[in-house]
C-alpha cells in the first residue's frame, strides 16, 4: 500500500493531492501538464515536494513536517523510466543486476532466472543497450527494477516512447507483473487504452489535483471523470470467452449478455477485459430489430451529463457492468433520456479494438 | 638507440619521460575533481575557478614560471614549508613536473568536462532509483562513461608536458640530468657551434612522441566509445 500527499508549486502546476494506491496496478491517469510525473518523481526521490508525506507499507519516505527525506538509493523502489535508461556501457545481464547488488540480501539470486523467462530476454544477456530495439530494452528495464526487489515499482508512461506493435508487445508483461509481482505499481499513463487492460485502480488528474480514485471499472464508467477529454471517454468491461466461432469471431459473455469480437486469443473460459469507447456506443430505448451489429446491451440510464459542446455523456447500468456512451444532446432530448429509463446500448463488433482487450 | 642518441640527449629524453608520466599522473585527481566542480557544481567563485585554470593558456608561459619560482623558491613562505616536509620544487626535477603540470591542466580539465557535461543525469537518477549512493553512480555509471574524456585529457597533458619549455626554464632552470628536458635541450644545443645534428635527434623523438601519444589517445578513444555505444559485447 502506497500513501501519498503532496503539495508542489513550479511553473504552472500547482499540485496539490492525496490518494491511497493498494496492491494492484494503480495508474495515474491524465493530460500532460496534470502532475502525473511530478507525483512519480517525487515518490522515487527525484525531486522534492514543498510539502507531502510518502509512506510505502508503513516505511516512511518522506515526511517534511517530520523533516523524513529518504535519498534515492535508499528508498527501495524500481523505477521503469519513459526512455528505459539502460545504462550503455554494460550488458544487459549487468544492467539487470545493477538494482539486485544494491538490494544485497533482499534479492534472491533464484529471481533472476525467474524474470529473465518471465520477460524472454534470455537471448539477449550477453548484448549491450545499443544493439537492442526499443521493445527489447523496454522489456530489460523492466526486469532491471524488478530484480531490484523493490517495495514499489514506479512506471511513467513506459509505452509512449513505442510504436503500436511494441505496445502490444511489452503490455502482456505489465499484466504479469501485476498479477505476480506482489508488489504495488505506480503507473502514469494518458492514454485510456493502456487504463483500460492494465489499472486495477484508477487516480484521475486534472491540474495538478485528483478528481477522482477508485477502481478502474468504477472511475472509468463515470461520465464526469473525463481527464484526457470526452473523445477518449469508454467503459471497461469484465468478460469470459464463451465460444470461438468458425467465422472469425469470438463470443464472450458479458453478465450474460453475448459480445461478439474479432478473434480473441484464448482459451474457453478465460476472462478477458474490454473497453468500449463511449464514441462507439449507440443508444436506443426500444430494443433494436433488423440491425447489423450483433452486440446489444439492455440496461438502465444511471447518468446523463450535457457536456459544454453539442454532445452528452450517458452511463448506462448494464448486467455488464458499466457502460458509457455519447450522443448529441439533440437525440438526448429527441429520445426523452432521463436517469432511471430502461435503453439499449449498441455496440459495432469492431469498435473493440485488439490493443483494448487484455486478461 | 642509446648509439644514435648520445648520453645527454638520452638523460634528456628519460628526463622529459619522468617529468610528463608525473606532471600527468599527479594533476589527474585533481583534474578531474576540478572537471567535475566545473561541470556540475554551482558555487560562488566558479568563474574565477574557471579563469585560474585556463590562465596557463593565455598567459606567457614564463610569467606562468616565474609566478611559480616567486611562490616556491626556498626563501618565499610557502617555499619554505614544502622544504621543511622535504619538498624541493626550485630547480629540481619535481618542479619541473610541476610546471608541466600547470601548464598541461587547462587542457586536461577542458577535455573531461567535456565529456563529463556528456554525461546524462537521467542515467546517473536511473542508478540512484536502482540503489546506489552517490559514489556509486559516480564510480560505476559516471566514470565509466567519462573514461574516454579521462583518457583523451590525461595522453593531451602528456603530450603538452613534453614540450612545455617556457614556465619549466624560468622556473627551474636548465641543469642537465636535472631539469633539462629535451625542449630545453634542443635549445642549449642551438646555442653551442655543432650542436645541430643533437638537436635534430632531438627533434625527431619530440615529433615521434606527440605524434605517438595523439594516436594512442585516438586509438583508446575509440576502443571506449565502440564498448559502450552498443554492439555486442
Amino acid at each position: 500500500m502506497l500513501e501519498v500527499a503532496l503539495r508542489h508549486r513550479f511553473d504552472a502546476l500547482d499540485l496539490d493531492v492525496t490518494f491511497q494506491a493498494p496492491q494492484g496496478l494503480t495508474v495515474l491517469f491524465g493530460r500532460s501538464g496534470s502532475g502525473k510525473t511530478t507525483i512519480v518523481n517525487a515518490v522515487a526521490g527525484l525531486l522534492r515536494p514543498d510539502a507531502g508525506r510518502i509512506v510505502v507499507d508503513g516505511r516512511v519516505l518522506l515526511d517534511r513536517a517530520q523533516g523524513v527525506d529518504l535519498p534515492p538509493h535508499r528508498r527501495e523502489l524500481g523505477y521503469i523510466f519513459q526512455e528505459g535508461r539502460l545504462f550503455p556501457h554494460l550488458t544487459v545481464r549487468r544492467n539487470l543486476k545493477f538494482g539486485a547488488w544494491f538490494a544485497g540480501r533482499r534479492a534472491r539470486q533464484a529471481e533472476f532466472d525467474r524474470v529473465v523467462d518471465m520477460l524472454g530476454i534470455g537471448q539477449l544477456l550477453n548484448r549491450r543497450p545499443g544493439a537492442l530495439s526499443g521493445g527489447e530494452k523496454q522489456r530489460v528495464a523492466i526486469g532491471r527494477a524488478l530484480l531490484s526487489a523493490p517495495r514499489l515499482i514506479l512506471a511513467d508512461e513506459p509505452l509512449a516512447a513505442l510504436d503500436a506493435p511494441r505496445k502490444a508487445e511489452i503490455m502482456p508483461y505489465f499484466e504479469r507483473l501485476r498479477d505476480e509481482a506482489g508488489v504495488p505499481i505506480l503507473y502514469v499513463s494518458h492514454s485510456a487504452s493502456e487504463v483500460a487492460r492494465l489499472a486495477t485502480t484508477v487516480i484521475a488528474l486534472d491540474q495538478g489535483r485528483v478528481i477522482r480514485q477508485g477502481p478502474a471499472a468504477e472511475v472509468l464508467g463515470d461520465p464526469t471523470v473525463l481527464p484526457t477529454g470526452a473523445r477518449d471517454a469508454g467503459a471497461v468491461l469484465t468478460a469470459r470467452i464463451a465460444a470461438q466461432h468458425s467465422d472469425g469471431l469470438t463470443e464472450l459473455d458479458a453478465g450474460g449478455n453475448a459480445l461478439f469480437l474479432p478473434r480473441i486469443g484464448g482459451q474457453i473460459g478465460d476472462s478477458v477485459r474490454v473497453r468500449i469507447a463511449a464514441h462507439d456506443v449507440i443508444l436506443s430505448r426500444a430494443r433494436p430489430d433488423g440491425l447489423s451489429s450483433l452486440n446489444i446491451l439492455p440496461g438502465r440510464i444511471a447518468e446523463l451529463r450535457a457536456g459544454d459542446g453539442p454532445g452528452a455523456m450517458v452511463a448506462l447500468d448494464t448486467s455488464a457492468g458499466r457502460v458509457l456512451a455519447r450522443i448529441t444532446r439533440r437525440s438526448a432530448d429527441a429520445l426523452g433520456l432521463e436517469p432511471g429509463q430502461t435503453c439499449h446500448a449498441v455496440v459495432k463488433s469492431v469498435a473493440v479494438a485488439p490493443g483494448d482487450i487484455g486478461a | 638507440m642509446t648509439d644514435w642518441l648520445g648520453p645527454e640527449e638520452w638523460r634528456a629524453v628519460a628526463l622529459s619521460l619522468k617529468v610528463a608520466f608525473w606532471a600527468m599522473t599527479a594533476s589527474l585527481p585533481v583534474g578531474l575533481f576540478t572537471a567535475y566542480a566545473l561541470a556540475r557544481w554551482q558555487f560562488p567563485g566558479k568563474q574565477v575557478l574557471n579563469g585560474l585554470v585556463h590562465l596557463p593558456l593565455v598567459l606567457p608561459p614564463v610569467v606562468t614560471g616565474y609566478v611559480l619560482l616567486l611562490g616556491l623558491n626556498p626563501n618565499a613562505p610557502l617555499g619554505r614549508a614544502l622544504a621543511e616536509i622535504g619538498i624541493v620544487l626550485a630547480f629540481n626535477w619535481t618542479g619541473a613536473a610541476l610546471a608541466a603540470a600547470v601548464m598541461a591542466f587547462p587542457l586536461m580539465v577542458r577535455a573531461m568536462r567535456l565529456a563529463i557535461e556528456a554525461v546524462d543525469p537521467k542515467l546517473e537518477q536511473a542508478a540512484a532509483t536502482l540503489g546506489a549512493g552517490p559514489l556509486w553512480v559516480f564510480a560505476t555509471v559516471t566514470l565509466p562513461m567519462v573514461l574516454p574524456g579521462i583518457v583523451a585529457g590525461a595522453i593531451l597533458a602528456f603530450a603538452k608536458a613534453m614540450g612545455e619549455f617556457g614556465a619549466t626554464i624560468t622556473f627551474v632552470s636548465n641543469i642537465p640530468g636535472q631539469t633539462r628536458t629535451i625542449p630545453s635541450a634542443i635549445y642549449a644545443f642551438l646555442q653551442v657551434p655543432g650542436g645541430e645534428s643533437a638537436a635534430m635527434k632531438l627533434v625527431i623523438v619530440s615529433v615521434v612522441v606527440a605524434m605517438g601519444a595523439l594516436l594512442l589517445s585516438e586509438w583508446i578513444g575509440r576502443r571506449i566509445a565502440a564498448r559502450i555505444g552498443g554492439g555486442h559485447a
